[in-house]
């Protein structure tokens, strides 16, 4: 069985992001982009089901600017067989990216893909759910726990107040949630294969997809900032203050 | 002339600096207080770094390493200097001298020290022999066929863990025109050896946890299977393979003085006096100004010094200008993060400190800044007979 797993190139979890001046989007210039973490756990996941022997082959796709090679051998290095980019320059959304997703799948054929749960840099939250209807195959997303039997995968869900165990049929959508499991570093030796391994360059005509989209972004701010807090004297103080001012009880 | 890494130097400083920040960082605040590594710490280290394949990454494939280049193995040592070396030392890079062990010696000791199942560490200085290596005391004399050998050796890095230590003593005098000449020879001394033991060192301001011991020699018998390279030789296994490890202090120099610089930057942006941040007011800001500067060009000077040597090219004087020029670098860049973070930069609260007093010994260890110069000036000066 293949499994295919997305990667989003995003801006680096550590980097403390600022809005442009113009309000126009978020400053990427010299900005350090890595692989979208969930997407990390995804394909950490799918290594371990090849490692297991339960796939055989692993193939990492971005949708992306040139520069996405960088993710893609990112995951080469993790383990992953070999990769395939989509040159895509400028903005592209979660609908764009799971109609080009389809068309991989149409010619990959695999048994499961597992997308991270969302990328952190516009948390959308859309393409693995919009990929499965596109295909009309099943969906667990927010997967903490994925075993695969007998042409069935059974998913553990991070739901509100709880876990939710689900059953799917294969070929399946699984996102990855948070504590699906924590991804390896690259090895030296993978490192090292990474670039000898396949990485296929495709682009949205090869697909018939149209990226442009269908959204405009009317202008970007910071959150406000945090008000300081204050200190009370007594609890009944706190009290009177979050009836009256805070309104809460 | 390019700058840029390739695509898998990128990925090995980005695997070995998440690695530094992930699985060295959070345990050295304990390493800190205690001058201690647990056992369970440095086997848990060593061992998630012969799984990733970067133990022994300064060896060959031919042994086993993962032949890496002059410059990627720089690059991996800048990130590990980020970190504690008391724990990086089980980021294990055992010394590449042991690539001159031949016969048996490769079974006993080289493939061992490669896979991680023995360490070692190598002993040279003496109290009375420090840059002046050829001033050694400790000696060894012929008995029947074995060797004895008597004296002391100390500042024993790593000799805590080691299985088995390099040690260079003295065989013999030669009389020059110069005057004696002391010829030396590099043994394998395996711990445990009768009359040979190892005591516990000074406590050091730099680098805690990571120990130096000292090592005695009370008529400690060897075979002739224990000498490393030839008889009277170890000059030569020296200048053939501790030549380019001389470059570690420039290369670990730089990747603490990027970590040290972060935390400033950070604080100077973070930290408010007379209603501004103080990276605000140029006597913060021009320091932080010269600092990202001379890292930058002591981080040049280290990868350039480490690329002639993977070009074949004559690098001693390189390496030497990189290693007194990043040494120094460290004490100001660590001196000024200190004056930026104020009274606080004192205080163990603070890592601050401790990168202060870690940064003072690069100045003096694997060659001092004044030997430094002299190899540099002695570079210039012998071709015109001066």
């Amino acid at each position: 069985m293949k499994v295919l797993v997305p990667v989003k190139r995003v801006v680096d979890h550590n980097v403390k992001i600022r809005v442009k001046a113009d309000g126009s989007g978020v400053d990427l210039a010299n900005v350090k982009m890595s692989m979208n973490p969930f997407d990390e756990i995804a394909i950490e996941e799918a290594v371990r089901l090849k490692e297991a022997g339960t796939a055989d082959e692993v193939i990492a796709v971005s949708v992306g600017p040139a520069q996405a090679q960088d993710v893609l051998r990112t995951a080469l290095a993790m383990g992953a067989d070999r990769a395939i980019l989509i040159t895509v320059d400028g903005a592209v959304e979660p609908l764009a990216v799971a109609k080009l997703l389809k068309g991989v799948v149409a010619t990959e054929e695999p048994g499961l893909v597992i997308l991270g749960k969302q990328a952190i840099d516009d948390d959308c939250n859309q393409t693995g759910q919009m990929l499965s209807a596109l295909l009309g195959w099943s969906q667990a997303t927010f997967a903490s726990e994925i075993v695969l039997a007998g042409g069935k995968a059974k998913v553990t869900r991070e739901v509100d107040g709880g876990l939710q165990a689900i059953e799917v049929a294969l070929p399946a959508i699984v996102t990855a949630d948070l504590r699906l499991n924590e991804p390896r570093y690259a090895s030296l030796p993978n490192i090292m294969k990474a670039k000898k391994k396949p990485l296929d360059s495709k682009t949205p005509e090869d697909f018939g997809v149209t990226v442009a989209p269908r959204l405009s972004v009317l202008r970007v701010e910071e959150p406000a900032a945090r008000t300081a807090g204050i200190k009370v004297g007594s609890v009944a103080e706190l009290l009177d203050k979050l009836k009256t001012e805070a309104g809460v009880i | 002339m390019r700058f840029g890494l390739s695509d898998e130097q990128e990925m090995i400083v980005s695997t070995v600096r998440s690695f530094v920040e992930n699985e060295i960082y959070p345990h050295e605040a304990l390493v800190e207080k205690t001058g201690e590594v647990p056992q369970e710490v440095a086997q848990e280290i060593k061992q998630k770094v012969i799984d990733l394949g970067f133990y022994a990454s300064n060896f060959p494939e031919s042994v086993g390493g993962p032949g890496l280049s002059h410059l990627e193995f720089a690059l991996v040592e800048r990130e590990l200097g980020r970190g504690s070396m008391a724990l990086t030392h089980f980021f294990g890079r055992p010394q590449n001298i042991l690539m001159a062990c031949q016969g048996e010696q490769i079974e006993k000791y080289l493939m061992p020290a490669v896979r991680g199942e023995r360490m070692d560490a190598l002993a040279m200085t003496e109290p009375d022999a420090g840059s002046d290596v050829r001033g050694m005391k400790c000696t060894a004399t012929r008995d029947g066929g074995d060797w004895v050998i008597n004296g002391s050796k100390h500042f024993i890095s790593g000799a805590d863990h080691a299985d088995f230590f390099i040690v260079f003593v003295a065989t013999g005098v030669d009389e020059t025109p110069k005057g004696p000449k002391k010829r030396i020879t590099c043994f394998l001394v395996d711990r445990g050896t009768p009359g040979f033991e190892v005591a516990k060192g000074y406590n050091s301001v730099s680098h805690r946890g990571y120990k130096n011991c000292i090592l005695y020699f009370d008529n400690c018998r060897l075979s002739d299977a224990q000498v490393l390279g030839e008889v009277d030789g170890g000059f030569a296994v020296m200048n053939e393979w501790l030549y380019a490890t001389r470059i570690t202090v420039a290369t670990m120099s730089v990747g603490r003085a990027r970590r040290v610089f972060d935390h400033a930057v950070q604080y100077a942006a973070e930290r408010k006096q007379f209603g501004q941040s103080i990276g605000k007011f140029q006597g913060v800001s021009f320091q932080i100004a010269d600092m990202i500067t001379e890292i930058d060009a002591a981080d040049y000077l280290t990868l350039a010094s480490a690329w002639r040597l993977d070009e074949g090219l004559p690098a001693n004087r390189e390496i030497a200008s990189a290693k007194v020029y990043a040494s120094e670098m460290l004490a100001r860049v660590t001196d000024a993060a200190l004056q930026i973070h104020g009274g606080m930069g004192l205080m163990d609260e603070l890592p601050i400190e401790r990168f202060w007093r870690d940064a003072r010994v690069e100045r003096i260890w694997d060659g001092t800044s004044e030997i430094q110069r002299h190899i540099i000036s002695r570079e210039i000066f012998r071709p015109l007979g001066a």
